[in-house]
């Protein structure tokens, strides 16, 4: 059971003074930061982050109960409202006035339902009478309106991985209209109505913003709606509806994904799975909104996996155990408990809840940290064995190398668009992030095939699976490390499968390189025809002619040597002391007669004369050759 | 010869010309000396004599005089004895492929009947030259590797049921394998006894073994499968020498006699019964013709490898879809039954056929980028005895009957002439041989590869015909390594 929990609490988490009657205790999504006001901050405020190593610690002047306090981006400005119509900023610069000051919202009877940071010095009021958008000027001590907007607004969430503020607006409260920020401007986007499960009578504030959460998931922004079972309706179960929001364009409803129970529940978004966690059965579930179902209507979920308590977890300090509390996500009574933790996929036991194993590439290839799991994933199913596997192994393999390709190619249109100059298009492209869903060709190597190989048993499946890597890279036009095929050319060796080798280099399945020719050469004791092979592998490459005279002078083909150097034209540079040394260790004068004549000859047409030079040393062959035949046999220089 | 045909006519004339007769199978006998060594026992010797009719003193005359020579020549050389001996009116061939076993085949000599004229008889004249060992040799050789291919060796028959039972195997073998040796056509090829490969891209040739390691791994019974298309091979998991006499029987045996029923006529007998909608190809090419069929048999040829060794005695299942043929091999202690048949079919059929359509894809592809001009205009017979690699643009197809050849047989003797030359050194070597009319024939050897070339070009010079092959080498073997 243990390694069945999916879900886990981070393991450092915050840990704050918790709220009580003297301390306030408020947290920060943007920043993530939690916010521990004692008596109004006159005893002091302390903020802790999650990287934080030393929290930030300052008092402040006790002027009224805090409602909501908040760092800018980059803690450079604080922000704080204890009234309903202004909110106060202390500049955390370094050299600008430490003094507090205050800014009213501008709409007439308006009341601040809240603020939100969209930049270090760029903050929005929301009331109850719309939005208004201000530039703050910390040097200046004031505020400068850039843009507003009057709405009658019920309540509102803000995205800070967005930027996307989003307004409940009419009675229902279920007209959604969203907003944008970038860089100083706001854009309305298209409001939306989200479809109730029932319409009141009479018209009432239907819609609570505990069920409307925004998040980004796989870089679109999607607005989620937890829709709740309805009697009336003859719905299975509550459902979580996401409806995608576009910069331009209406915003639409794309995915329903299916609670298939009822109660309270709560939204998170981790590593682009939405987590939704079930009060009453104390488990969570999680979505993928990429995988697909094949015997689902479009975009209708199921979970990905069946349902699962986060794992209970130890709290540090006091080291009890502590059964993760559903309660504290659906009452956000997080400040309460005095920890904040962050929620953190699991991946390794998602590999055995779900059995089908293109399903589970699907989901662990979009995973943040999936790596290493993916190459324990592709281990396990070699060593499984199981009949029937091997199909399974080339979804997988299959799987693994779309990713990797198209990543290759990214990083190639990169180097190409590098390569062509700082033109306009360099701004443009960005170097491909290496993600580590990248599973090449040396991680499977390493982590997976070199320890597979290495089974003692003789076994087809080795092999079957070695080509059919090899055959899932070809089908994707990567080219193969040859480190692939010595591995491939190993296990047949090892295997005494001398013929399958045989065949695979006839069909050119592993790729000629030189490692690869030097490899076949050292087999040639075991394995006589391996010479052919590596001889025809070298003439291929077209860029191994020193190599292959080489190969023929060891095996004292002296005259073969110079022929082939004489076909591709290279005999005019070759060094004649190697092909006499070679035709003297044969013992066979008539070879080394015609060799010497040969380079005789040479010397006669490049310098004028059939001497050898000084430093061509083969004044020992010279020796020789008038020993064995005579000195009248030397070739006579021409005569003038 | 005018004032001949004119005067006597078409009948007189035909009378008149010379008559050809090509080699012909005078005998063929196997007998171990062992079985009986005794005087009076002679006849115990022989295993099997073909034409069975002759007289039994005369066979055991013959067998006794094969015997003798064998012994004889012995004496000369322990480690060669002798392979064939040279008469006017035939040649006989010697085999011992196991220890004491002998087989002997007597080829009578090509001839020629002259016509009786002026009153003289017809004469005949022998051309003892005209045929070679290294063909007949080759030829005897792979009576035995076919004979063991299905039969297993003599001597384990001889263990497992003594002599009657090697009498019976051998009788039921030769007796049909006999009537399908066509001495007058062959040839090089026969010498070479080689393997034809399809020529394949990469990403076809791993999506076959893709194939090939999912049909062993869901069959497990499956020990080894070979591919083969347009009845050449793919892949083979066999070792060489065992698949070398698998393909020779596939190609000119069992192929030939299923001709395409997908090319057959609607109402033609040959096209099989389709039952329901058609989702495959794939068919049984031995074993039962029509799995539907309920009094089908499951019996499928058995076959014999790896007899050095391990001995595997193997049912051989050759299941097509169109052009590509796969043979199954599996133990044969196991007994195959309908429901195996009908796994196999449903599994392989399917994929098969569309693998099958793949590479007929694949090689229309690869054939319209080299282009025709890369279609060897020359004649030519390529053979890698390394893998067994052959090639020929001079045969136009093989088949159980005959070998078609485009050349005349006097070019092609020049050939096995060359061959027997190569044969005899190890050293590369060039052999250019003007022959009669304008023909060049040129022989290369380097390393384990020989390549020979018919050229017939007017008034060529020697320097002409070299440069000719040296440019063929560079069009049709530029990618392996060929000293020239």
């Amino acid at each position: 059971m243990d390694n069945e929990y999916y879900l886990e609490l981070s393991e450092n988490p915050v840990q704050f003074e918790n709220a009580s009657t003297v301390n306030n205790v408020f947290f920060d999504e943007a920043n993530k930061q939690v916010f521990a006001v004692r008596s109004g901050g006159a005893t002091g405020v302390v903020v802790k982050g999650p990287e934080d190593k030393s929290p930030i610690a300052f008092r402040m002047d006790d002027k009224g109960e805090v409602k909501c306090i908040k760092f800018s981006l980059g803690n450079k400005i604080l922000a704080v409202q204890r009234t309903p119509k202004s909110v106060d900023f202390i500049n955390f610069i370094p050299d600008y006035p430490h003094l507090e000051f205050s800014h009213e919202c501008k709409t007439k009877n308006a009341n601040v339902l809240g603020f939100c940071w969209t930049n270090w010095n760029e903050i929005v009021f929301v009331t109850d009478q719309g939005i208004e958008f201000y530039q703050v000027l910390p040097d200046k001590r004031t505020l400068k309106m850039l843009k507003s907007q009057s709405i009658n607004v019920n309540w509102y969430i803000y995205c800070p991985e967005t930027a996307v503020l989003l307004l409940s607006t009419t009675v229902q409260g279920n007209v959604l209209q969203p907003f944008a920020f970038k860089n100083g401007t706001m854009s309305k986007m298209s409001k939306f109505e989200i479809e109730l499960p029932m319409v009141p009578k009479p018209a009432k504030l239907s819609l609570s913003e505990r069920d409307i959460a925004v998040a980004s998931i796989y870089g679109e922004v999607y607005v989620m709606y937890l829709k709740h079972h309805s009697r009336s309706t003859n719905s299975s179960g509550a459902e979580v509806v996401l409806y995608h929001l576009l910069r331009e364009g209406p915003c639409k409803k794309i995915h329903v994904l299916k609670l298939n129970t009822t109660g309270k529940f709560a939204l998170n978004v981790v590593d682009n799975l939405v987590v939704v966690h079930h009060q009453s059965s104390q488990t969570s579930i999680i979505f993928d909104i990429k995988l697909r179902e094949p015997d689902c209507a479009m975009n209708v979920h199921q979970p990905v996996l069946p349902a699962r308590s986060i794992h209970p977890c130890k709290i540090p300090l006091t080291g009890a155990l502590c059964l993760f509390l559903y309660l504290i996500f659906l009452l956000l009574s997080v400040y309460l408990s005095g920890y904040l933790w962050y929620l953190q996929v699991k991946l390794q036991p998602t590999v055995n809840l779900l059995q089908d194993k293109g399903k589970l590439m699907d989901f662990l290839l979009r995973r943040r940290d999936c790596k290493m799991v993916i190459l324990s994933v592709c281990s396990q199913m070699l060593e499984g064995g199981e009949k029937g596997n091997l199909p399974v192994v080339a979804t997988v393999f299959d799987k693994l190398n779309q990713v990797y390709k198209e990543y290759l190619e990214a990083e190639q249109a990169y180097t190409v668009a590098m390569e062509s100059g700082p033109s306009r298009f360099s701004n443009s492209y960005k170097r491909p992030v290496r993600t580590q869903a990248v599973i090449d060709q040396s991680d499977m190597y390493t982590h997976v095939l070199s320890a597979f190989t290495e089974k003692k048993v003789i076994n087809k499946f080795i092999i079957a699976v070695l080509m059919e890597y090899i055959r899932s890279l070809n089908q994707f036009q990567i080219t193969v490390q040859h480190y692939l095929y010595e591995l491939v050319i190993k296990t047949l060796v090892q295997h005494n499968l001398f013929y399958m080798l045989h065949q695979f280099l006839q069909y050119h399945v592993l790729s000629d390189s030189k490692p690869l020719a030097c490899l076949l050469l050292s087999l040639e004791s075991t394995y006589p025809p391996a010479h052919q092979l590596s001889l025809d592998m070298l003439k291929r490459l077209s860029t191994a002619n020193d190599e292959i005279v080489e190969v023929l002078l060891s095996k004292q083909q002296v005259l073969g040597a110079l022929r082939f150097v004489r076909s591709v034209g290279g005999h005019d540079n070759v060094s004649a002391r190697k092909f006499l040394d070679a035709a003297r260790q044969t013992n066979d004068t008539m070879l080394f007669y015609t060799i010497f004549r040969f380079f005789e000859q040479r010397n006669l047409r490049l310098r004028g004369n059939p001497a050898f030079n000084q430093g061509e040393h083969c004044e020992e062959h010279v020796a020789y050759f008038k020993e064995v035949f005579g000195e009248q046999t030397l070739m006579k220089p021409p005569t003038k | 010869l005018l004032a001949c045909s004119s005067a006597a006519g078409s009948e007189m004339a035909s009378g008149m010309q010379e008559k050809q007769y090509t080699p012909s199978l005078l005998s063929f006998f196997i007998y171990n000396p062992k079985f009986g060594p005794r005087e009076g026992e002679e006849e115990k010797k022989i295993l099997f004599y073909h034409p069975s009719e002759v007289e039994k003193n005369e066979k055991i005359r013959n067998v006794g005089l094969c015997e003798a020579i064998v012994q004889f020549t012995r004496t000369f050389c322990p480690t060669k004895p002798a392979k064939s001996l040279h008469t006017q009116k035939n040649r006989q061939f010697f085999h011992e492929p196991e220890e004491n076993f002998w087989m002997v085949m007597v080829v009578r000599n090509p001839m020629i009947e002259k016509p009786s004229k002026d009153g003289k008889p017809a004469t005949i004249e022998y051309q003892e030259e005209e045929i070679l060992d290294s063909v007949y040799g080759a030829v005897l050789r792979q009576c035995y590797s076919m004979y063991k291919l299905f039969n297993g060796t003599f001597s384990r028959a001889f263990e497992a049921g003594g002599v009657e039972l090697l009498r019976q195997k051998l009788e039921k073998f030769f007796y049909r394998y006999l009537q399908t040796l066509h001495l007058q056509s062959c040839d090089l090829l026969d010498v070479f006894g080689g393997i034809s490969f399809f020529p394949l891209d990469k990403m076809t040739y791993l999506k076959i073994q893709s194939f090939v390691n999912r049909v062993e791994e869901s069959l497990s019974l499956v020990k080894y499968t070979a591919f083969l298309y347009n009845d050449q091979l793919i892949w083979s998991g066999l070792e060489q020498d065992d698949m070398r006499i698998l393909y020779k029987y596939l190609t000119t045996s069992l192929f030939p006699r299923h001709t395409e029923p997908e090319l057959a006529g609607r109402d033609s007998p040959l096209r099989p019964e389709v039952a329901g909608n058609l989702l495959h190809y794939g068919r049984f090419l031995t074993g039962p013709a029509n799995l539907k069929d309920p009094e089908a048999k499951f019996r499928f040829p058995r076959i014999f490898v790896n007899t050095e060794d391990s001995y595997e005695e193997l049912h051989l299942i050759v299941y097509k879809a169109m052009s590509a043929a796969v043979c199954f091999m599996i133990n044969a202690s196991v007994e195959l039954t309908r429901e195996f048949c009908e796994q196999l079919d449903a599994l392989v059929g399917p994929q098969l056929t569309l693998l099958a359509s793949d590479i007929c894809e694949q090689y229309n592809i690869n054939r319209r980028i080299s282009g025709p001009e890369k279609e060897p205009q020359f004649k030519f017979i390529y053979f890698n005895h390394m893998n067994l690699a052959e090639k020929s643009t001079i045969h136009m197809r093989k088949t159980a009957s005959v070998s078609l050849t485009s050349v005349h047989p006097d070019l092609m003797k020049i050939l096995g002439d060359i061959n027997c030359d190569f044969a005899r050194v190890d050293e590369d070597e060039e052999i250019i041989v003007k022959a009669m009319t304008d023909y060049w024939v040129v022989g290369k050897k380097s390393d384990q590869r020989e390549l020979y070339v018919i050229l017939n070009q007017k008034n060529a010079n020697l320097i002409e015909v070299n440069e000719e092959v040296k440019r063929l080498c560079a069009t049709q073997f530029n990618n392996i390594f060929f000293l020239d």
